[in-house]
């Protein structure tokens, strides 16, 4: 516990010393994010102790705040989350502090330095607080400076509307959060989490969907997550990706804490997690599919990834309801470790969309195109991370959705009609999700790297430097070893699965070992993949070396010329699945073709808008709106009529106080 | 055993391009024509490895990588899905997903080839190819899951052995429903008519043909095969699954279950001769209708 404290308390001094070097950008951004990795090497030394040995590590002051206490404790559920939130803060503050550097002439670079060290503290402080008082507070601290970074352009409208919609969700979430604690509070007496227990279920359930409305809207479960596609591209690439990997985590985590602390779950509760798991993460693919900016797609697809990891803490807990270890241990395991998963593939795609923003000035996707040749490292990297996120072999994400398959193939929780719909909503559902993966990725990664360059801006492009190569190269190489190490990673999540679920460490063991032997199996079939690959290649080199090898144009049936604006766009590539899922995809279409003889020009634009925005949000807040403006003759803006109000509050309370 | 386990391997590998030749000899018939050699496509993917190549300016090294994954992933197919009761070399629990998303790793990179050059000819064929593989995955899945269930393995392995004719007599309606959504994957997984058409002229029209258009030599050489042996081995699953023959003599297993396989390219030559493609907007109703067929088996065996 001293080096995890000394470590977070080196992230403080980094980020304080940048604020106070802020003159100097380089020097700033060296300090920040020296302080990052230092801090987050000596504090993750500790996590990985308990996570591997599976003791807890305690710390427990007196606080004058009434109910709270200064109580932190790390446990095998802390670890398991402390790990990527440090690892990935650390390495995306490498490419943070090149990337930053481009603004060097308009901002001061100590602020955003300050605010995601401080972003950093309160994850962690997130994830190890005891007391509910003190877990608002770390909350607080990391929504805020958050906020803080996602308005770091806030000379850009679309910027500050962005920053506002993220406060204003974040804190609705928020207030959930303050009602769950304050029913938790009122029944056990104290706030400290390991004064609770023996939660009635009248009350569980009540505290339940609390905790899935707080929770789930820093997780971004639909219809929640409206926040996401504003904030996720507003802010500075480093920031999205911490944002998007490990922050929108912890609303995963607070959903685990929960489960522990609110006893045996009723199996509506594993089927309310399973449907919004399946809701967000087949509507999180649709959404991703219709859009143009690189960052906004890869914001809708946190939402996908967020629902596969709820699908998985669904199946667990419905292991937990039916006793069945077997569907526990295989559910829980893939969806903790596709935590792990996303926050590496995720962190490396938001890394490669900052990489190809801050070289072509754009990430519209429909402007770019052909930069494979121009920023190799930056392609291939991405390339990697698409690989992964669409859940193929021999990569990570295969591996966590392939344990939920397996959990759902493999149980034997007895036939029937819930059997059957349990079996046809996770298959169903997580081999739509895959097929439409693929779909977004390949329209994604082909559209902004391969082809010709289809503006001016993409012709430029280059290569990015050191340092930003270095953390994607990394997280690409983290995307291959989480792959090839996944039998030995998923034992990590034994001690955590028996914190959740109430079934016996053998037990557990025993699960994990097996699913442990099958996944070494797929790890033989990877390396067999990769000797193929290579032998193959060098076969063809072998067979093309001293043949005639000739360079032309693309095949465009016998014309000559083609050119990139006969390409197809990243719009015609998805049409064919957004107009079958139109449903759900509302899309407005602006056409104006060309007439006459001599056809002139012809423009068409399409832009399609979230459901959940367009008929959830912006009803109610139109009726709250209607409702508040009633109330707009209160406020005169007259100084001498608020400090009436004064008055009349005291007098009012003093008459009360005397009564 | 070993010698088995190979025997399995090699039989897919070798006999794999022979099916393509039944399909066009059988189209031939009842076009009434001769038909080209039962062999053609040996001679075809011998030429093409034998030639030079011709590369678009546009393309970078991921259309060259693109066909070495797709002759890996169906190599490993090889390893993976047995035949006729043969053991196979790769066999564990949950084989069956590995294979389908191997496969989505060979589309993945046949559609990044595509979209490499640049050609919106090729772009659309990548397109309608993503389209129509999102909607036959849950098809497959969701129908290998009602056979899983049925069996209680989850092994290809397993799974194809503790079948046998029985199933016929049991629950014949579930596998009639099976049968038939696998045989639409089959058909959309290799491009055959109804979904698409092989042998159309028209690059508008095509999907995976269209895909393929800029590449030439060695390279189409390897698409070319890659494609054979993944009708081989998807023929081989829905093979295994309606047609379990297991008297547990080889020598009597595998020549029967060869015939089938000969059968079933038959069936398919009788298919494209008797219909039309689809119109690419009916292609998804198909792909949603063995999604239901799938789920309905799944249901009549769990009910």
């Amino acid at each position: 516990m001293p080096l995890f404290l000394l470590g977070l308390f080196i992230i403080f001094v980094g980020g304080l010393g940048s604020l106070i070097s802020s003159r100097k950008a380089v020097l700033a951004s060296f300090i920040g994010a020296m302080g990052t990795v230092v801090g987050s090497i000596i504090a993750i030394i500790p996590t990985f102790q308990v996570l591997l040995h599976g003791k807890t590590e305690t710390l427990r002051l007196n606080w004058s705040i009434p109910s709270g206490s200064f109580f932190i404790q790390i446990d095998a559920i802390s670890a398991f989350f402390l790990i990527p939130i440090l690892a990935l803060s650390a390495i995306v503050s490498i490419y943070g502090s090149e990337y930053l550097l481009a603004y060097r002439q308009q901002k001061n670079l100590g602020v955003p330095w300050f605010f995601y060290n401080l972003l950093l503290i309160g994850m962690s402080l997130v994830v190890v607080a005891r007391n509910g008082v003190l877990f608002l507070i770390a909350w607080e601290i990391m929504s805020l400076s958050s906020f803080f970074l996602v308005t770091f352009e806030y000379e850009k409208p679309a910027v500050r509307q962005a920053g506002l919609i993220y406060l204003i969700a974040m804190h609705i979430g928020t207030a959930f959060l303050i009602v769950f604690f304050i029913l938790l509070g009122h029944h056990a007496g104290s706030l400290d989490f390991d004064k609770i227990s023996g939660v009635p279920s009248s009350l569980a359930n009540i505290l339940f969907l609390l905790a899935i409305v707080g929770f789930g809207t820093k997780a971004g479960f639909m219809p929640l997550h409206v926040w996401l596609p504003y904030a996720h591209p507003a802010a500075p690439s480093h920031v999205s990706a911490v944002m998007s990997c490990v922050m929108i985590k912890t609303g995963i985590y607070g959903l685990v804490r929960a489960l522990t602390i609110l006893g045996m779950p009723p199996a509506w509760w594993c089927w309310l997690l399973i449907l919004i798991g399946a809701t967000a993460g087949i509507l999180g693919v649709l959404f991703a599919l219709a859009q143009h900016d690189l960052k906004r797609l890869l914001a809708y697809h946190s939402v996908e990834n967020i629902g596969i990891i709820t699908i998985g803490l669904g199946v667990g807990l419905l292991g937990i309801n039916m006793n069945s270890p077997v569907l526990a241990v295989l559910g829980f395991t893939g969806g903790l470790f596709h935590v792990i998963n996303h926050a590496a593939f995720k962190g490396l795609l938001f890394l490669g969309a900052g990489a190809v923003l801050h070289s072509c000035k754009t990430g519209h996707i429909d402007s770019l195109g052909g930069i494979i040749k121009r920023m190799q490292w930056t392609a291939f990297t991405f390339l990697i991370g698409s690989i992964a996120i669409c859940g193929l072999p021999p990569l990570n994400g295969f591996v966590s959705e392939f344990l939920i398959y397996l959990g759902v193939y493999k149980n034997n929780i007895g036939g029937g009609f819930e059997a059957m719909i349990f079996v046809l909503i996770v298959i169903g559902s997580l081999s739509l999700i895959g097929g439409l993966a693929l779909a977004c990725f390949a329209k994604a990664f082909c559209i902004t790297f391969l082809g010709l360059p289809r503006s001016e801006c993409a012709q430029h492009a280059h290569e990015v430097g050191f340092g930003m190569k270095f953390s994607m190269v990394t997280l690409a190489f983290l995307c291959v070893l989480l792959g090839i190490f996944s039998p030995l990673v998923i034992k990590s999540a034994e001690n955590v699965i028996l914190e959740i679920s109430p079934f016996q460490l053998q037990d557990i063991q025993g699960e994990l070992e097996a699913a442990s032997t099958i996944l070494w199996n797929i790890v033989l079939v990877s390396l067999i993949l990769f000797v193929m690959i290579i032998g193959f290649s060098v076969l063809r080199k072998m067979l093309l070396r001293d043949r005639i090898i000739k360079e032309t144009v693309t095949w465009d049936c016998g014309y000559a010329k083609p050119d990139s604006r006969m390409q197809y766009t990243a719009t015609s590539f998805a049409q064919p699945l957004t107009n079958l899922f139109k449903l759900f995809l509302p899309t407005r279409e602006d056409v104006s073709l060309s007439k006459g003889i001599f056809p002139s020009k012809s423009a068409f634009h399409s832009d399609t808008s979230d459901i959940g925005e367009k008929y959830i949000y912006k009803p109610v807040y139109r009726l709250i709106n209607l409702f508040v403006s009633k109330l707009r003759w209160l406020q005169h803006g007259r100084l001498q009529i608020y400090v009436l109000y004064i008055a009349l509050t005291l007098l009012i309370l003093l008459i009360w106080k005397l009564m | 055993m070993l010698i088995l386990k190979l025997l399995n391997m090699i039989i897919a590998l070798a006999a794999a391009p022979f099916l393509l030749g039944i399909i066009n000899r059988t189209k031939a018939k009842f076009a009434g024509r001769t038909g080209q050699p039962l062999l053609q496509l040996y001679y075809d993917i011998w030429k093409l490895l034998r030639k030079g190549a011709v590369y678009s300016k546009t393309t970078s090294w991921i259309f060259r990588t693109g066909p070495v994954i797709g002759l890996s992933v169906v190599l490993i197919g090889s390893m993976i899905i047995p035949f006729g009761g043969l053991p196979t070399i790769i066999s564990f629990n949950g084989d069956l997903i590995l294979f389908a998303y191997l496969l989505g790793l060979s589309r993945f990179f046949t559609v990044l080839m595509a979209m490499d050059t640049g050609s919106s000819f090729e772009g659309m064929g990548a397109s309608r190819e993503v389209t129509f593989s999102a909607l036959s995955e849950p098809a497959l899945l969701i129908g290998l899951a009602a056979v899983a269930k049925y069996t209680g393995y989850i092994s290809l392995s397993q799974m194809f052995s503790s079948l046998n004719l029985s199933i016929w007599l049991n629950t014949g309606p579930v596998f009639v429903l099976v049968g038939f959504a696998i045989l639409i994957v089959f058909l959309t997984e290799n491009s055959r008519i109804p979904i698409d058409d092989p042998n159309t002229h028209l690059e508008l029209t095509m999907i995976h043909e269209v895909m393929i258009l800029d590449h030439s030599g060695p390279d189409l050489g390897m698409i070319l095969y890659s494609s054979a042996v993944k009708m081989w081995l998807l023929g081989s699953i829905l093979i295994g699954i309606i047609m379990p023959i297991h008297s547990g003599n080889l020598l009597l297993d595998v020549p029967v279950t060869i015939l089938f396989m000969i059968l079933l390219a038959v069936i398919v030559g009788i298919i494209e001769s008797s219909m039309a493609r689809l119109k690419l907007l009916h292609v998804p109703q198909l792909l949603v209708g063995a999604t239901i067929l799938s789920i309905l088996a799944l249901v009549l065996i769990l009910r």
